[in-house]
């Protein structure tokens, strides 16, 4: 099963949106509560990431037997160096982010907590893309 | 604690979800910040927060937290509401401060997440 998502910069009214969607899905799939709530808050932290640093982006999700991947794929600013912007507590979220109780530097942290697979590339300028694998247990 | 008594110690009205009134909550957590609450590994839980938006409510939407009272005397607007409903929460809307808040439920025996 594949689904696709756009998602808009800045449109923090909207985040969340695939993430519920997808929640909608795996819980129909019967998959295991903890797996699902580790699999929509990977995802939405992504999603957060894009409205919060990104000009637009798109969620891709392909959903089979025993298996979840997620593409978080934008065009943004990029991520200069992706291992300062792994640790805890580094950020360079603006005040308007973190008026919105994100941006303290922990979303990328809490994405690779719930994900079982976690690989990131950037290209400053460009954008980046986060794919994200997790297993039905 | 029953949500009604949690809603009575602070003075709370119920801005949705009043059929749930009855379910017992473990425990508390308090955070404006949402990434927080993100990280927590229990739901059984009510998020006692000032922030009051729609991803406060999409937090507890990912989280599966099930009850929120919104302090400060904020109220939630239609929009919040109507995903609260949507995924079957209990919303409270209380005067009191987030620290009163806290200390009231405490107090009346709600644990702590850690």
């Amino acid at each position: 099963m594949k689904l696709s998502f756009p998602i808009q910069g800045g449109d923090f009214t909207h985040a969340g949106h695939p993430s519920s969607e997808v929640k909608k899905v795996l819980k129909q799939l019967d998959i295991d509560v903890k797996t699902i709530k580790s699999i929509v808050i990977a995802l939405y932290e992504a999603e957060v990431n894009v409205v919060a640093h990104a000009y637009r982006g798109t969620v891709d999700v392909e959903i089979d037997e025993n298996k979840i991947c997620i593409l978080v794929s934008d065009e943004g600013p990029g991520i200069p160096d992706i291992e300062l912007a792994m640790q805890p507590g580094y950020s360079t979220a603006s005040k308007e982010v973190r008026d919105m109780g994100f941006g303290a530097g922990l979303g990328l942290p809490n994405i690779k907590k719930n994900t079982d697979e976690l690989s990131i590339e950037s290209e400053v300028g460009k954008g980046t893309t986060v794919k994200m694998l997790n297993y039905f247990s | 604690m029953k949500l009604k008594e949690i809603a009575a110690v602070l003075n709370a009205t119920v801005a949705c979800g009043s059929e749930r009134l009855e379910e017992e909550i473990e425990m508390g957590y308090c955070s404006d910040l949402m990434s927080d609450v993100l990280t927590l590994d229990t739901d059984n839980l009510i998020l006692i927060t000032g922030l009051v938006n729609l991803q406060a409510i999409r937090t507890a939407e990912m989280a599966d937290i099930r009850a929120i009272v919104f302090v400060r005397n904020k109220k939630a607007n239609s929009h919040m509401i109507e995903l609260a409903k949507e995924n079957g929460m209990c919303i409270l809307e209380s005067p009191y401060s987030l620290f009163n808040s806290s200390g009231l439920l405490y107090q009346a025996g709600l644990k702590p997440v850690y």
